[in-house]
């Protein structure tokens, strides 16, 4: 970790979230009901701060809910006794709603993956855009986002995203 | 893949019906708790197992809760695996729900029925249980009268075991329902005190039972006849009363066991109506329990000898909740078993 660089500090991580809001906001169909699900852990915590975001600008019909992907991951086998099972927690009806799917960062696109099966499995959307914190180059699947907060263009370096709620503090390291 | 700690096991006192902490409050919690591997390729009683343990397989039943309100009741996470409901004993609702449990994993399930199979022309349970294996079963769910037949089985193959009640020595996978039905009313299992009434000296359920509760920090407390709760109970933690009366009022937690009546007649039981008046749960009975005394029973129930009907269906009564959690139980079992090579 010594050779990490910050890539976003807390203001600039604020910034990019409201700019995030504000393109979630423009690219909302009138009339349509939204549904923000965040992928366990930190997309969790990201969706709950546009959905506050989304809020503040006035969108009314919105809800909020939590994805685990753990069951529906490709890598179950490989994973074996290490995965860990958590509830998914969306206590609303997304059929029919603009479903807003959250993650920190997208990488192979195998959670993405995951996270639209499960989807599929609750319901069936009015459509579903996925909204990363960080895209980073390295993708093993024809997915990618609708909205970023920050695009990585070197290849093969880690990233890591530390949130106030889970991590106690606001930072995106790079190497 | 990302790596994330609050993958971590959460604070093992997390309760199933808490208010949810807070991500910050949730994250640095499973930051100090150490990384817990689950390692067992077999259930086959509580007797074994570790607080930590049991606190895994209630955690992991908790994500399994919601698969079974959703439209679509099922999960890819056992695609492809086999798992066979061996029988050797009649049972409705354990067998239904383990089929169920495997089913909504996306499991295989295979039916094999004692009574209507080559068992009644002779074959070995060494042969039975090879000749399944032979098919590439992933699984067994074993019920038998025998206790130890599914440790018998284990070493008669390499594939998973998990004990669906072994003649009166135990059933886990009960035991974990009763917990977890427990923690999620109560919001722990700590302190609280748990009364079992019943035929106690043949009951596996209260084996499970106890060996589960008395880890997790429970008072459990077996009342019956004298015939029924031998004293020798206490050596394994359990304080023994022949008074329901007498320990009803500080129970948090009454689990009333089935009346076997094919023991009503025999010499170690009293006649119905004596053991009503004595050991029955009664609506004036309940009165003089905690307002929020939680009411469980295993099933089937004999309405009206153990528990009254105005009791079973009354609102601290947990008995169909029990059989809603039976899934996410055994969806956790099966699922945490099968995670292991």
């Amino acid at each position: 970790m010594a050779s990490s660089e910050v890539l976003l500090d807390a203001t600039q991580i604020a910034g990019t979230l409201d700019r995030l809001v504000s393109e979630i906001r423009a690219s909302l169909p009138d009339g349509v009901p939204v549904g923000v699900i965040g992928i366990r852990s930190r997309g969790e915590i990201l969706a709950a701060r546009l959905v506050a975001g989304l809020r503040k600008l006035g969108v009314q019909d919105i809800e909020t809910g939590v994805l685990d992907i753990t069951l529906y991951r490709d890598d179950l086998a490989e994973l074996g006794p290490k995965a860990r099972v958590r509830a998914t927690e969306i206590d609303f009806d997304i059929t029919g709603r603009y479903v807003i799917l959250v993650d920190d960062v997208l990488y192979t696109g195998r959670s993405a993956r995951s996270a639209l099966d499960a989807l599929v499995d609750l319901g069936r959307p009015k459509a579903i855009r996925l909204v990363v914190l960080v895209d980073r180059p390295g993708r093993e699947l024809p997915i990618q986002a609708d909205l970023v907060g920050v695009r990585v263009s070197v290849p093969d370096v880690p990233v890591t995203v530390h949130l106030t709620e889970s991590d106690g503090v606001d930072e995106v390291l790079i190497g | 893949m990302k790596k994330t700690t609050a993958q971590n096991e959460p604070p093992l006192p997390s309760g199933a019906s808490q208010a949810k902490a807070t991500p910050a409050a949730q994250a640095s919690s499973a930051r100090k708790e150490k990384e817990f591997v689950w390692k067992r390729r077999h259930l086959l009683g509580l007797e074994d197992l570790s607080a930590e343990e049991l606190w895994h397989i209630l955690n992991t039943a908790k994500g399994f809760q919601p698969v079974s309100t959703r439209s679509i009741k099922k999960v890819p996470a056992l695609r492809g695996r086999v798992v066979v409901n061996l029988f050797f004993e009649d049972s409705t609702r354990t067998r239904t729900s383990f089929t169920l449990a495997a089913q909504r994993l996306s499991a295989d399930v295979l039916e094999f029925n004692a009574s209507r199979s080559s068992v009644s022309k002779g074959e070995s349970l060494r042969d039975t249980v090879r000749n399944i294996e032979a098919m590439g079963v992933d699984t067994f769910v074993i019920r038998h009268s025998a206790a130890g037949a599914p440790h018998y089985i284990t070493r008669c193959t390499d594939r998973h075991v998990v004990n669906a009640g072994d003649g009166q020595h135990e059933h886990p996978t009960q035991g974990l329902i009763d917990i977890f039905t427990i923690l999620e009313r109560k919001g722990r299992i700590e302190g609280l005190n748990v009364v079992i009434v019943g035929d106690i000296a043949h009951s596996r359920v209260a084996r499970s039972n106890l060996w589960g509760l008395t880890k997790l920090g429970a008072n459990v407390t077996f009342v019956g006849p004298t015939t029924l709760v031998p004293k020798s109970f206490e050596q394994l933690g359990a304080k023994v009363s022949h008074n329901l009366d007498a320990v009803l009022k500080d129970a948090d937690v009454i689990n009333m066991l089935r009346v076997q009546r094919e023991r009503i007649a025999s010499q170690v039981f009293p006649s119905t109506q004596e053991y009503v008046r004595l050991f029955g749960l009664t609506r004036e009975r309940l009165a003089k329990a905690k307002p929020d005394v939680l009411i469980m029973h295993p099933g089937p129930i004999n309405r009206g000898v153990e528990l009254a009907s105005e009791v079973a269906d009354g609102p601290n009564s947990s008995i169909l909740r029990q059989v809603s959690n039976g899934l996410a139980i055994r969806m956790a079992v099966l699922f945490l078993l099968n995670q292991v090579p």
